[in-house]
């Protein structure tokens, strides 16, 4: 058994519920012990370190210093979290100036934070630490003849932080072959999905991911897995509104990576929240259950 | 580019230095305008002046026809550029930067949505500890286009009915704490 803190992320709690449900009864079948971080807050997202940078930083900062103090490796399975946490941790290293700041701003709350926390993304827990091949050992469905298109997006390869190629990653195509499954080779697999602005510029957003779609289906994909909840949202919540407004008639699954997984590990469908998928994935996966 | 630019008064700091003051805004003085940013970006056709022309205008003074422009605000935060640009400039952070400064100083663009959208994601971080993304969203609605929201509700309703909608927020029990740091954190300098 091996140890980590755990950072579900806000959007785990909601409009991504099902990655927030799926992560741990996978973790535990895979030996690893998720503990969440006690009383966790917003990580200080992109949106936030948009408007003000010290306290966009203060807000990773307050994690930082709760995970530090109980000392194990901070696991999330977001991805903009990730590199969020990421981000702080690396500009408090590199700016004593603002090191001290956030330290002054901390002092008021009890707390402190001296660096001693790496922050990991679970996609890369899971391909590092697990890895692809115990995965395999542990698989009691095979996944065989489901074509699935691993959809990177962008911040869990980006900015470079080094456990894969930021244009060209192969992690979760090892993970998704290590369950079985036939992997998808497309070309957009690390592509942007338009993130956020689905909220602000939606018709932008939408021409990106109907992007993605189109180059999914067209390589073959039953069904897409991705790590992070801004990408499963615009590509399974916003399938219908692409539909509409392109005149298409995608009816592509977008399953989280711990989704995927669960089910090869036969793990119970209620378990990985896989009935609060928009596009239903009951169909692709039945011969599957 | 027209000729409408107002530079800061020479007593003042340059906006090149404005900006290199910013965490990740220090490498902006070794571009070389090769263009690899605008080449990488997946929404660079919708930007007032794309990426390689905004890091040419801090570098040139323009300050204020480029902080009220939509630019920065279309950047996605893909970090395309930041791992293709051959100077090591983070581009990203750049835009991020920029956006800080628009906000301040009250030029954000209101031909985008997207700075309401960032303050209103924060007010909701900052009052409860945690996003709470439908109050987020119904604040954003309200300020910009109510009728956005029409658009908008069968995606919502569809998360609601697949149980990724809660109605109520999630708080934080150090909620006390947290406000006190972020107070203190303003006092110590805001925006930066």
């Amino acid at each position: 058994m091996k140890y980590y803190s755990y950072f579900p992320g806000c959007s785990a709690e909601a409009t991504a519920s099902p990655l927030g449900l799926s992560v741990p009864p996978v973790a535990k079948e895979l030996d690893m012990d998720l503990i969440e971080l006690e009383d966790w807050n917003c990580c200080g997202s992109s949106p936030y370190g948009s408007v003000d940078k010290l306290e966009a930083t203060c807000m990773a900062a307050r994690n930082l210093a709760l995970a530090e103090k109980r000392g194990f490796d901070l696991v999330t399975p977001c991805s903009s979290c990730y590199i969020t946490l990421n981000g702080a941790d690396i500009r408090l290293k590199e700016y004593p100036v603002l090191r001290d700041q956030v330290n002054q701003a901390l002092a008021t709350g009890n707390l402190d934070y001296h660096g001693g926390v790496r922050v990991r993304h679970l996609a890369e827990v899971l391909y590092s630490d697990v890895t692809p091949d115990v995965i395999g050992t542990k698989v009691t469905k095979s996944l065989k003849g489901l074509k699935v298109a691993p959809y990177y997006g962008c911040q869990l390869v980006r900015p470079a932080v080094g456990f894969d190629d930021p244009e060209s990653p192969r992690s979760l195509d090892e993970l998704v072959a290590s369950l079985g499954a036939d992997v998808v080779s497309w070309q957009l697999k690390a592509h942007c999905c338009g993130g956020s602005l689905v909220m602000s510029e939606q018709d932008l957003a939408l021409e990106l991911i109907n992007k993605l779609l189109h180059n999914a289906q067209e390589n073959g994909a039953q069904c897409l897995i991705t790590p992070c909840p801004l990408c499963q949202i615009n590509l399974d919540a916003y399938q219908s509104q692409v539909n509409s407004k392109f005149k298409t008639n995608y009816n592509l699954p977008v399953l989280f990576l711990t989704q995927l997984i669960g089910v090869a590990l036969d793990i119970k469908p209620n378990a990985l929240g896989l009935q609060r998928n928009i596009v239903s994935p009951m169909k692709v996966l039945a011969p599957y259950l | 580019m027209t000729n409408t630019m107002v530079k800061a008064p020479a007593a003042e700091v340059s906006f090149i230095d404005e900006v290199c003051s910013i965490p990740g805004g220090e490498a902006i003085r070794s571009c070389i305008q090769c263009g690899m940013c605008t080449g990488s970006c997946p929404t660079a056709s919708r930007w007032d002046y794309t990426p390689r022309q905004v890091i040419a205008m801090v570098r040139g003074g323009l300050r204020e026809e480029l902080l009220s422009s939509n630019s920065m605000w279309f950047c996605a935060s893909c970090y395309t550029c930041t791992v293709r640009c051959p100077r090591d400039i983070k581009p990203t952070d750049i835009m991020h930067a920029l956006e800080i400064i628009a906000i301040r100083d009250g030029l954000s663009t209101k031909r985008s949505r997207t700075p309401v959208m960032y303050k209103c994601f924060v007010d909701s971080a900052k009052g409860n500890g945690r996003v709470y993304e439908l109050g987020m969203m119904l604040k954003l609605f309200l300020q910009t286009n109510p009728f956005a929201a029409l658009k908008m509700a069968p995606v919502g309703l569809s998360l609601l009915l697949h149980k990724r909608m809660p109605l109520r927020p999630s708080r934080i029990k150090g909620i006390g704490e947290l406000k006190a740091i972020l107070d203190k954190a303003k006092a110590l300098g805001g925006a930066q």
